[in-house]
């Protein structure tokens, strides 16, 4: 709704108050004189009574928040004064006429309220004047004089009974008194009913397109007449087309062929049109074809039991290895659909499109074929096959083994603190040595004029004479030892050497040498008077090599390379062999330099041997490897067997025959033909002839130490079950 | 060292291969149309050798076609075609979306379509190649002829496949190539020989599909359309071989073809005729009458380098062949209603009987129910009330079982309401050390000639057998047992050796014993020389072999169960009849 600002004669531009809307209540209802008289009555009394109106007014800027009808009610405010004077014989006459004509007249917003031409601007811009706007004549419009005081305006609140309906007029600063109509509805737009008492929001809706055919069209427009006439475009459009269908420029469609026609495709079948990529084709292989446990009434072993039904869920789809589950029907009338059926061609497709394909040779091998020819151990004796003395005696795992030169003793530490001199024959033990600790290593003296054993113990190396055999050669034995005549001068050692005395001496312990440090290992020079001794230490005095007859020692090296685990001397030339972890070193001891470096391959070496010919080495390791070096061949292994199931603790090579032996933590000893030829163009032999078994796994350890009989093909085994075995 | 450093992945196999985003990036295909293009073409991945240097270092998991088959998929015409159908297919919506429903007409009218003859022509040089290759296209014709008319795909394919696959029928049929039938859990195998080759194909039984919802039906309606169009040429040729009419027609009824039979009036002529072509009753007419004379034996040439064992055994096989081929001739069979009508009357017919079927079940019954000529009457329900005499009433089993067996069995076994002998497939070639089941071991020595022992008597005297055949049994599975255990033994000998060294007793020598295990030592001691890589297959191989054992075991000691559960079972039953 527009705040018309002016008055003046457009009564009707206000749809609310408009004449129309009133012309229409006084049809209804027949009191319009009253109304009328109402009507007018506002209009005198801001014409004559203009004092209640400026209190009026000047209460509504004090309090304008107050009332809320009065504020509701501003927009409306124009309304009173656009019924001028003039209206009041005209809008009766109006009355009678149809509403018709005259709806539209009023309705502009040029007919404003003219009496005042301020126009449609803020009022609060005149309040600091005394003027409100101006007339039609250009004269100032002022402003109704505010004499009223607060007591006056209270006074009037009280006395006039029309306060509450009495509003004033901003544009012209009258205060109007509202109608019955007017307040009755203002009353109804704030209950937020229809300004029109007559109107009615729920009349019945009338469906003009209903359901029922209606005889008489809902227009009445008459028909075009160009619907009448045959187009002219389309005349000209169909003409084209007959002509061409005429010149043959159109043709009809052809009718479709539906079914594909065959014929025979391979009629002139052309060898060239195999192309290579015809023979590097890889055709999908066939489906594999159903067994027995797809039938519909298989044999009833084929039947899943409950067990494997329930493994047959649980499994993955591609574990499993039948994609069905056998099942019996007793008739075929009750077999059902497979409810897979479309999922096992789908996947067929799947699979002939999308899988990668490779052509791939079957191995289609006799296992019997793999198997290599090997020289039939038969042809290969003599070795070591039976067990057939076992020495027992020890209380501790045996853990080292040597036999006399003569193949006469054998002398075995243990770890319970003895070591056992045998004679080989009977399986008696002749001897028992008690030493102070564990008998870490035994060495036999091999020189045959020599009747003395090294024996690592603890921390010093005892050379013993068992007073075994001959009493000659004992005796020459004593002497050779006792000749020792001190040098003049004391040269500073590195080991402190001992005469043994008392009962140790009675025991047949002849010399100590004290080395300070635990010894891993003692062992003899080919010729009896040199020994080496391995300390453990990770410096490099670790190897010490002794002379028994002049008791001196010396370092042979100046600079450690690692933990050593095990020395050798060469059997012909002055070689000496050092395994240390990983590497095996071949040490020049007259020249004193490395000669060659060996690399095993293993993780961890625990023993080595070297063949009677010295151009052959062999090394066990902890990862249950052997190591066959050919010296000659290369630094790296000529063969490398994996024949045993744990560590590798000893192997030994036999003096004269082509045999060598391993021994490890399994518990069994391999005996293995090792034939080195004399032709440097032949490759060692390499055949496994034996396995023997016999000792018992105590504290996950089975054979510790291994050793041949210097001239028979004996083999004797000690075990950590406490025993030493024969296997002859 | 000099000349220019070698850049890596440049040469080799790495430009040998290609992934299959780049191929297609190069074909400029879509990957659906990529698709399509490859299986029409034949075009699949390769596996290469050596994957890490294919792949550029890389060990992801890649797809790699040969960059030559890609290659060969540029000149390919069939890609255009796809792109015109993509243009078709714009265009098509285009008018759709303007409501211009002549120019949907028109495209519609205009619709590119493409023909694979040439496809199949190059990836099948010759004939044998494409017969070679026609079991997955079988299998999959045959299951998308029995799919519905509604949804899954165009009914034309369907009617094209369910045309084909008639035709095929037909032929095998006529050429009587049928040579082993199986009814599995999944649906029906059928081998045939065509052409020398044996072509197995499998059809679902005649349900209704539940369509699965993770299939794509798309993948699957490209291999039928090429499957089709193989089909059919293979097909023309088949027939053609056996001077067959293509389209096939029944014999006699040539000339009379297209008269509507009063039974029919409904149906359209041509829709009547597939229907009697499908109904696998009446024999195809030929293009030349065959001439007895043809059919004279041809002279045989022994093969060189072909010993005389070889050729005999090759003839008896032949001799077979021919037996098998009429094995139902001169029987009459009749189907009752409940049974599978299709794969009873095509392998009936395949072996040279006559079928027949209640006239309510499907057009072209020859003759009735009441025909005393009829030898046997197929019978898939419990019971039948009346009888005629003259003719078996027996379950279908009988027919596939004696296909299989090639020679007619006896029906007692396959009576109505008997207890059916298990259906053994017929595609278990049992070798040295794999289990066969007992009946696989009769029907072996039914065919070989020999009496089956005692079948009748078992059913007599319950006791005798129970001790005797009991017994025997038994033993059979002893021995059995101890060679297996032998087997197995064997084997773990190499494991833990059993050799021991006793101290002073006098072994009791058995020198067999002792030989053999000298033996088995020196196998052992063999075995621990080989190499890793040989012993590695060695004892793979000896895995397998061992799993073959003790699964064969297994099945073994199932049937023992079984058997001697079903004999108390009997015996009980036998007890409790007698009190």
């Amino acid at each position: 709704m527009k705040p018309s600002g002016g008055g003046g004669e457009g009564g009707g531009s206000e749809p609310l108050f408009g004449a129309g809307a009133l012309e229409e209540q006084d049809e209804a209802s027949d009191d319009w004189t009253d109304s009328e008289e109402s009507v007018f009555s506002g209009l005198e009394e801001s014409g004559s009574d203009s004092t209640t109106d400026e209190e009026a007014d000047e209460e509504d800027r004090d309090s304008s928040a107050e009332e809320k009808p009065e504020g509701l009610l501003q927009p409306g405010k124009p309304v009173d004064k656009e019924l001028p004077s003039c209206d009041k014989e005209g809008s009766p006459s109006a009355d009678q006429e149809p509403a018709l004509e005259n709806e539209y007249e009023e309705d502009s917003s040029d007919e404003e309220d003219i009496r005042n031409t301020v126009g449609n601007i803020p009022m609060e811009w005149y309040e600091e004047f005394p003027h409100i706007g101006y007339n039609l004549d250009g004269k100032k419009i002022f402003k109704p004089i505010r004499t009223k005081d607060e007591l006056d305006k209270y006074l009037d609140k009280m006395e006039n009974p029309d306060y509450w309906r009495t509003v004033q007029d901003k544009m012209t600063g009258v205060d109007v008194k509202l109608t019955d109509e007017q307040v009755e509805l203002v009353n109804r737009l704030q209950r937020g009913e229809f300004g029109d008492v007559n109107f009615n929001p729920y009349e019945p809706a009338v469906d003009f397109f209903s359901s029922q055919l209606m005889i008489h069209p809902v227009t009445n427009r008459p028909a075009d007449k160009r619907s009448f006439i045959p187009s002219l475009i389309e005349k000209e459009k169909v003409s084209r087309l007959v002509h061409a269908i005429k010149m043959g420029w159109i043709k009809p469609r052809k009718p479709k062929e539906e079914t594909p026609s065959f014929y025979d495709l391979w009629a002139h079948e052309d060898p060239n049109s195999i192309l290579g990529r015809h023979k590097m084709h890889v055709p999908a292989p066939k489906l594999p074809l159903p067994g027995h446990a797809e039938s519909y009434n298989p044999p009833p072993e084929y039947l899943p039991t409950e067990e494997e039904k329930l493994a047959w869920d649980q499994q993955e789809p591609s574990e499993r290895k039948l994609n069905f589950l056998p099942q019996h029907f007793d008739c075929l009338r009750r077999v059902p659909a497979y409810p897979r059926f479309i999922h096992e061609r789908f996947e067929r497709c799947l699979d002939l499109y999308l899988c990668p394909r490779q052509r791939k040779m079957r191995v289609n091998v006799d296992p019997e074929d793999l198997i290599p020819k090997l020289p039939k151990p038969q042809d290969l004796q003599p070795f070591p096959s039976v067990q057939s003395l076992v020495y027992r005696g020890h209380t501790g795992p045996v853990r080292c083994l040597s036999v006399s030169p003569s193949g006469q003793w054998l002398a075995s530490g243990s770890d319970d603190g003895t070591v056992k001199f045998w004679e080989i024959c009977t399986a008696r033990c002749l001897k028992t040595l008690p030493v102070p600790g564990v008998a870490k290593s035994v060495a036999w003296n091999p020189s045959p004029t020599l009747c003395l054993v090294g024996i690592a113990v603890e921390q010093s190396v005892l050379l013993v004479n068992p007073g075994l055999g001959d009493k000659l050669l004992c005796g020459a034995t004593d002497q050779l030892l006792e000749a020792f005549v001190p040098p003049e001068e004391e040269r500073p050692q590195l080991v402190t050497w001992e005469e043994a005395s008392g009962e140790e001496h009675s025991r047949g312990v002849r010399l100590i040498v004290r080395h300070g440090k635990p010894l891993k290992q003692v062992t003899w020079h080919r010729k009896g008077d040199y020994f080496a001794t391995v300390v453990s230490d990770n410096s490099h005095l670790q190897v010490l090599i002794h002379q028994a007859s002049k008791r001196w020692s010396q370092a042979p090296f100046r600079r450690s390379k690692g933990q050593v685990q095990r020395v050798l001397f060469h059997p012909l030339r002055p070689f000496f062999f050092v395994a240390t972890q990983r590497f095996v070193r071949v040490y020049n001891l007259l020249k004193q330099e490395l000669t060659k470096k060996l690399l095993t391959n293993c993780k961890w070496l625990s023993s080595m041997a070297v063949h009677p010919g010295g151009d052959n080495l062999i090394c066990g390791s902890y990862d249950s490897k052997l190591a066959w070096f050919d010296l000659d061949l290369s630094t790296k292994p000529y063969r490398m067997l994996r024949h045993h199931k744990a560590a590798l603790r000893a192997v030994a090579f036999h003096p004269h025959y082509p045999l060598f032996a391993s021994g490890s933590d399994d518990g069994s000893v391999i005996v293995c033909h090792g034939m080195v030829y004399n032709d440097l163009l032949q490759n060692p032999l390499i055949v496994p002839v034996k396995v023997l078994k016999g000792h018992a796994l105590t504290h996950d350890l089975g054979v510790l130490d291994v050793a041949f009989h210097p001239s028979q093909p004996w083999l004797f085994s000690a075990g950590a079950d406490a025993t030493i075995r024969l296997f002859t | 060292m000099g000349g220019v450093e070698k850049k890596k992945y440049q040469r080799g196999s790495a430009t040998n291969y290609i992934t299959r985003n780049k191929a297609r990036k190069k074909l400029q295909l879509s990957l659906a149309d990529f698709r399509r293009l490859c299986i029409l073409k034949g075009i699949y991945p390769h596996e290469p050798k050596h994957k890490k240097k294919v792949n550029k270092g890389s060990t992801a998991a890649r797809t790699f076609y040969l960059l030559k088959d890609i290659k060969f998929l540029f000149h390919e015409p069939i890609v255009n075609k796809f792109r015109e159908y993509k243009v078709f297919v714009r265009k098509l919506r285009k008018a759709y979306g303007k409501s211009e429903w002549n120019s949907v007409e028109r495209l519609k009218d205009n619709k590119p379509g493409y023909r694979l003859d040439h496809i199949v022509k190059e990836r099948y040089p010759t004939f044998i190649d494409a017969v070679r290759d026609l079991d997955d296209g079988l299998s999959m014709c045959f299951l998308f002829s029995t799919f519905p008319r509604t949804g899954k795909c165009h009914v034309q394919t369907i009617q094209l496949c369910r045309r084909l696959t008639v035709e095929f029928l037909n032929y095998i049929i006529a050429a009587r190539a049928l040579r082993k039938v199986f009814l599995s859990i999944k649906g029906i195998y059928y081998q045939a020989e065509v052409m020398g080759q044996l072509v197995t194909w499998i059809t679902p039984y005649a349900f209704s599909h539940n369509h699965p919802t993770d299939v794509d039906y798309r993948v699957m309606a490209t291999f039928t359309e090429f499957y089709t169009t193989l089909l059919g040429f293979v097909n023309f040729r088949l027939y053609q071989s056996l001077n067959l009419h293509y389209p096939p027609k029944i014999e006699g009824q040539a000339a009379v073809e297209l008269k509507p039979e009063e039974g029919e009036p409904y149906a359209l002529d041509s829709e009547s005729y597939m229907e009697k072509l499908s109904a696998l009753s009446a024999s195809l007419a030929r293009v030349v009458a065959p001439n007895p004379e043809d059919e004279a034996k041809v002279d045989e040439f022994p093969v060189e380098g072909e010993s005389t064992e070889q050729e005999e055994a090759r003839q008896k096989e032949q001799e077979a062949l021919e037996k098998q081929k009429k094995l139902f001739e001169g029987l009459r069979f009749f189907l009752n209603r409940e049974v599978p009508r299709e794969p009873l009357a095509f392998v009936i017919r395949c072996f040279g009987g006559e079928v027949s079927w209640d006239k309510s079940v499907c057009i072209g019954a020859t003759y009735d129910v009441t025909d005393p000529a009829i030898t046997h009457q197929i019978v898939d329900r419990p019971n039948i009330g009346k009888q005629v005499i003259g003719r078996y009433y027996i379950q279908p089993q009988w027919v596939f079982d004696s296909v299989n067996a090639r020679m007619c069995l006896p029906v007692a076994d396959y009576f109505v309401g008997v207890m059916l002998p298990p259906h053994l497939s017929p595609f278990v070639t049992e070798k040295e050390g794999d289990y066969i089941p007992p009946e696989k071991m009769k029907l072996l020595a039914l065919q070989r000639g020999e009496e089956p022992e005692g079948d009748s008597e078992e059913e007599e005297d319950d006791d005798e057998e129970a001790s005797e055949g009991s017994e025997a049994e038994e033993d059979s599975d002893k021995e059995d047992e101890g060679r297996l255990k032998k087997m197995e033994a064997q084997r773990s000998q190499s494991k833990n050796l059993p050799v021991k060294v006793t101290a002073g007793k006098v072994l009791k020598e058995d020198k067999h014993r002792l030989a053999e295990e000298q033996q088995s030592e020196e196998k052992r001691l063999a075995i621990m020389m080989m190499k890793k890589r040989e012993k590695y297959l060695y004892q793979k191989i000896m895995f397998g072999k061992k799993r073959k054992i003790r699964e064969a075991n297994k099945l073994a000691e199932k049937r023992k169960a079984h058997d001697a559960e079903a004999k108390l079972g009997k015996k009980r039953n036998k007890k409790a009849r007698r009190e």
